[in-house]
């Protein structure tokens, strides 16, 4: 081995790569912006659990119950509802992950040596968050009851004993069980159809730029909108195929229940396909090589997808910002409405606020990647 | 022999039975050609002809599958790496780093060829006037006319001052004052005894060459200086003839006795005849078609002309009949 | 001698295109008639391609008119796109589709009815010799196919005006022969061909030249008068050692320009008749043998030279 000739090769390397802009991006900035993101945006922890409350006494007492719930740091109150159905419809809707319900007799019954039934209900799609948060409200329980027994007790003038127990119902909906399986695979198809659907069309212009044939094409009567359209159709008929693919084994193989509506199902589908294919061609117009295409969609949608689309962390441990952000990212979704659909059998008035979200995204991608692409070089 | 021979006139590039086959495909056949010092050869014939295999093999980085060739007296299949620090490689699109400067790329490529630390300086300062580039040594490469690339390459091939020099597709698309003042560069080389082998499709260029190895389908099909070629290979006289209708014409021409062939070149007709006596009969038959026509003038063929005879003949040079 | 082309079947005026601060064509001025092969000569770099794209409606100019056919192709351009054919120098040949692919896709980007595509198909097919390669992968295709090939896709339809790009960059000189007999019965059909070249060689195919170098057209005229426009005669000295030929007449009286080739050197004077001898003379009062001194035509590229003189400095 040769020392100078050593030198040789790694001085002109490092004159390249400091001249390269993408070798620098991947250098300096990747790491800057996945710290950020692994530092700030995600976490496992669960806090700030979202919970509605159906207090049928509203006493002082009741009250003092509901705000240890959100003293303790765990929970947060967020609606006031004042009917079962009201419950219903809110945890179907995904407005609150919990519902707690004081019943009429709680102050008589908590005086008088009685039992009061306390029920909580969780939304069990996410089974990690159900399971953790079942496991604050026995805590939060625990210590009102000694509380109770001790303060209370003696601001009101009456024995420890006399106290009556708290019996706390604790109920799962839609995936009783907490299954995670039930809760990740149908936010894998999501992940799935956003990689392969950009990958796919992040090709198909830049192929055409890098073999050389676009030009000819562009001289050629055929309008752009032909060929955006063209281009687009095989992809989205393989995207939907996979989709199907993937669906079905979720549903025959592994077994996760689906208990809503295949238009909603297939509709939805085939809005996210538009989305992801349009991102992918939309990257392939501006960007005329394709490995380059390629990477780029592989960031923009892999790791959105995987990172913020509450697919592995859920969007409301976020901190704010990071939220914010979320609304961004168009995978989120669609990976709420497939829980919805398949855990929840939700509807469609059910999944208005998430489908609100695909259709402008979709309608906005459909549009841009329409006037896109231009008959011309420069 | 393993040391470079001191004699004026020795063979520095020698090639016996050169083949090279890949799988079944045969890319270069027999090739024979032995190059004295101080010539230069070209390389003659169009893309996929087996040109850049061969180059390849003489530079050590392809193994030949029989034969044997020796650049600067080493074997290139036995001592690739002594060849290798003894010839300079020089193709114009490919040899420069575009994202890096003159001076970089000399750098780069005197640190690749052991060029003496001593020397460094001046052999630099010397390539660097020679392209005529004092003053941009600091300029990327990416920012030069191809002109100017070209020089620059070659000041970067000869750095290490080797004995064999191998020019790849030199010239091409390169500005004609360009390209004369590039070819100047390269006679003076050879003068000074560097030998010289220049691959290229672009038959104008052979013009440049002492000697010329016309190459077909990994054949040699005819080897000479320019002026033996076009004088010996056409197989006819050549005649440049005007018509009022040159469709019409051709087809006329094309049954005529006497007429190898005929083809359509610009306003006029070319037609290669067995016999020049032939020519002056020309325009009466022609007239006989109903087609007005000047009387026919000699000219001279050109390397292409050559070329597609003997290829469509089938000539192989040297090869038993 | 052609047939009267009066009527002018592509006009350019003023045409300027910047590429940032770089002028890459600037102020050029064509009128191409109808049924000529015209051809754009000139080295890489020198706007060649610009040129070219601006005529097929792919560029837009910065300043200029470009008429095709009576169209206007800046303002309308996928108007004048239906009586174009392009082919630009990276052609638009897809290599994972067979060599019949190809033609049906652009048969039917053109709109071409099926009985006529199928008719123009077999009669391209076999003037191009690729007859029994119609299933071939068109990236199993040799070079000199590969751009006949190209050639058949730009002719499916019928187009007016056909624009090449470097079509023979790299060809075989029996496909291109092949590919300027293509050329030259579609000039008898009355089809416009626009060609650009950086082979000097290709230039003498044409009809007309125009000389391109920076951006800008220097001379436009048949090949023939070109060659008379350069000052002086030609004159080829053949010696075997053309280099001691080439020195000993350097500063010799009424030489112009000396170079040196393999084996003679070519000598341009101002008066053959009268430098011959003095030639002749010079030499042998150097002892230096020679074979032959014969006059020349001049090549397209001496031409050029002669015309064009200084190369430039910046890419």
């Amino acid at each position: 081995m040769n020392g100078r000739r050593l030198f040789a090769i790694a001085y002109k390397e490092t004159l390249q790569v400091c001249r390269d802009p993408r070798s620098l991006a991947i250098a300096l900035l990747m790491p800057l912006l996945q710290m950020a993101l692994l530092g700030y945006g995600v976490s496992l922890d669960i806090k700030n659990v979202s919970l509605c409350v159906y207090d049928q006494e509203n006493s002082q007492t009741s009250r003092d119950l509901t705000s240890r719930f959100v003293a303790s740091g765990w929970f947060e109150a967020v609606h006031a509802l004042d009917s079962d159905r009201a419950i219903r419809q809110a945890i179907d809707r995904g407005t609150c992950i919990g519902a707690l319900v004081i019943p009429v007799t709680f102050t008589k019954s908590m005086s008088s040596a009685g039992k009061a039934n306390i029920q909580t209900i969780f939304d069990g799609t996410d089974a990690n968050t159900t399971n953790i948060a079942t496991g604050y409200a026995k805590g939060v329980i625990a210590e009102a009851l000694t509380d109770f027994k001790n303060r209370w007790a003696q601001a009101h003038g009456l024995q420890p004993d006399a106290i009556g127990q708290i019996d706390l119902q604790l109920r799962v909906w839609f995936n009783a069980g907490l299954e995670s399986r039930n809760f990740i695979i149908p936010g894998v198809v999501a992940v799935i159809l956003a990689a392969v659907g950009a990958q796919l069309t992040s090709l198909t212009i830049s192929r055409e730029w890098e073999r050389g044939t676009m030009e000819q094409l562009i001289s050629t009567p055929v309008t752009a909108f032909e060929v955006m359209l063209g281009k687009l159709v095989p992809y989205f008929v393989i995207a939907l195929i996979d989709a199907a693919f993937c669906l079905l084994v979720t549903i025959f193989w592994f077994q996760v229940p689906f208990r809503g509506s295949v238009t909603t199902l297939v509709m939805t589908t085939a809005l996210f396909a538009v989305v992801v294919l349009g991102i992918g061609y939309l990257l392939s117009v501006r960007i005329r090589s394709q490995l380059g295409a390629s990477q780029i969609a592989l960031i923009l949608t892999m790791l959105p997808t995987t990172m913020l689309s509450g697919y592995t962390f859920p969007i409301d441990q976020m901190p704010a910002p990071v939220r914010a952000v979320t609304f961004l990212v168009y995978a989120r979704y669609y990976v709420s409405i497939l829980r919805s659909i398949f855990l929840k059998g939700s509807s469609l008035a059910d999944l208005a606020g998430p489908l609100l979200g695909l259709v402008i995204f979709a309608t906005v991608i459909a549009y841009l990647a329409a006037i896109a692409f231009r008959k011309r070089l420069d | 022999m393993d040391n470079l021979d001191p004699t004026p006139s020795a063979p520095t590039v020698q090639m016996q039975g050169l083949t090279k086959r890949f799988g079944t495909f045969v890319a270069v056949d027999d090739l024979d050609l032995t190059i004295t010092k101080g010539e230069i050869v070209g390389f003659i014939g169009p893309n996929g002809a087996g040109k850049s295999t061969t180059l390849r093999m003489l530079c050590g980085l392809l193994r030949p599958s029989a034969g044997s060739a020796f650049v600067a007296g080493y074997d290139v299949a036995r001592h690739p790496e002594d060849v290798r620090a003894h010839i300079g490689y020089m193709s114009q699109k490919f040899s420069l780093y575009s994202d890096l400067t003159v001076r970089e790329n000399l750098q780069f490529f005197g640190g690749m060829y052991h060029v003496p630390r001593r020397e460094m300086a001046s052999r630099m300062a010397q390539a660097i006037a020679t392209a005529g580039l004092e003053g941009r040594e600091d300029a990327l490469v990416a920012t030069l006319a191809g002109g100017w690339k070209q020089r620059l390459a070659l000041g970067c091939a000869i750095l290490h001052r080797p004995p064999v020099l191998f020019l790849d597709e030199p010239t091409s698309g390169v500005e004609p004052e360009a390209r004369r003042h590039f070819w100047d560069m390269i006679h003076n080389l050879a003068g000074s005894g560097v030998t010289i082998l220049v691959s290229t499709h672009y038959m104008d260029e052979a013009e440049y060459c002492n000697r010329i190895a016309l190459i077909n389908a990994g054949k040699l099909v005819a080897l000479g200086s320019p002026g033996e070629l076009r004088g010996r290979e056409l197989g006819g006289e050549l005649f440049e003839i005007s018509c009022n209708m040159l469709g019409a014409g051709l087809a006329k021409l094309r049954q005529a006795p006497g007429v190898i062939d005929a083809a359509i070149f610009g306003d006029k007709l070319h037609v290669l005849l067995r016999d020049s006596a032939t020519a002056i009969g020309l325009p009466l038959l022609l007239s006989q078609g109903g087609i007005i026509a000047g009387s026919p003038n000699r000219i001279s063929a050109s390397l292409e002309d050559v070329f597609v005879q003997l290829v469509s003949r089938g000539h192989v040079e040297g090869a038993h009949p | 001698m052609i047939g009267a082309a009066t009527d002018i079947a592509v006009h350019v005026q003023g045409l300027i295109r910047r590429f940032g601060s770089l002028s890459a064509v600037s102020n050029v001025n064509l009128d191409i008639a109808r049924g000529e092969i015209f051809g754009l000569v000139g080295p890489d770099g020198a706007g060649k391609t610009t040129i070219m794209r601006v005529l097929a409606g792919v560029l837009r100019p910065n300043a200029g008119t470009v008429t095709i056919e009576g169209i206007d192709v800046v303002s309308m351009p996928e108007l004048a796109k239906s009586q174009i054919s392009y082919m630009p120098q990276r052609f638009g040949l897809y290599e994972d589709l067979t060599v019949a692919e190809n033609i049906f896709f652009y048969g039917e980007l053109f709109s071409v009815p099926r009985a006529i595509r199928r008719e123009r198909t077999g009669a391209l097919v076999d003037a191009a010799g690729l007859r029994g390669f119609e299933r071939r992968l068109a990236g199993q295709l040799s070079g000199g196919m590969k751009q006949k090939l190209g050639l058949i896709c730009a002719l499916i339809h019928t187009p007016k005006v056909l624009l090449l790009d470097e079509p023979t960059t790299g060809v075989d000189p029996v496909s291109r022969r092949d590919f300027w007999a293509i050329l030259y019965g579609l000039r008898e059909e009355g089809v416009t061909i626009i060609l650009s070249t950086a082979y000097m060689d290709e230039a003498e195919r044409c009809s007309r030249l125009a000389l391109v170098s920076g951006g800008e057209i220097h001379h436009c005229d048949t090949p023939a008068k070109l060659k008379q426009a350069m000052p002086g005669a030609l004159l080829a000295v053949s010696a075997d050692n053309p280099r001691a030929a080439r020195d000993a007449l350097v500063g010799a009286p009424g030489v112009l320009g000396l170079l040196l080739m393999g084996d003679r050197v070519n000598v341009r004077v101002d008066d053959a008749d009268m430098r011959e001898p003095e030639l002749r003379e010079r030499l042998a009062g150097r002892a230096i043998p020679v074979m032959a001194i014969t006059p020349v035509e001049p090549a397209i590229e001496d031409v050029f030279v002669a015309l064009l003189g200084k190369e430039r400095r910046d890419g």
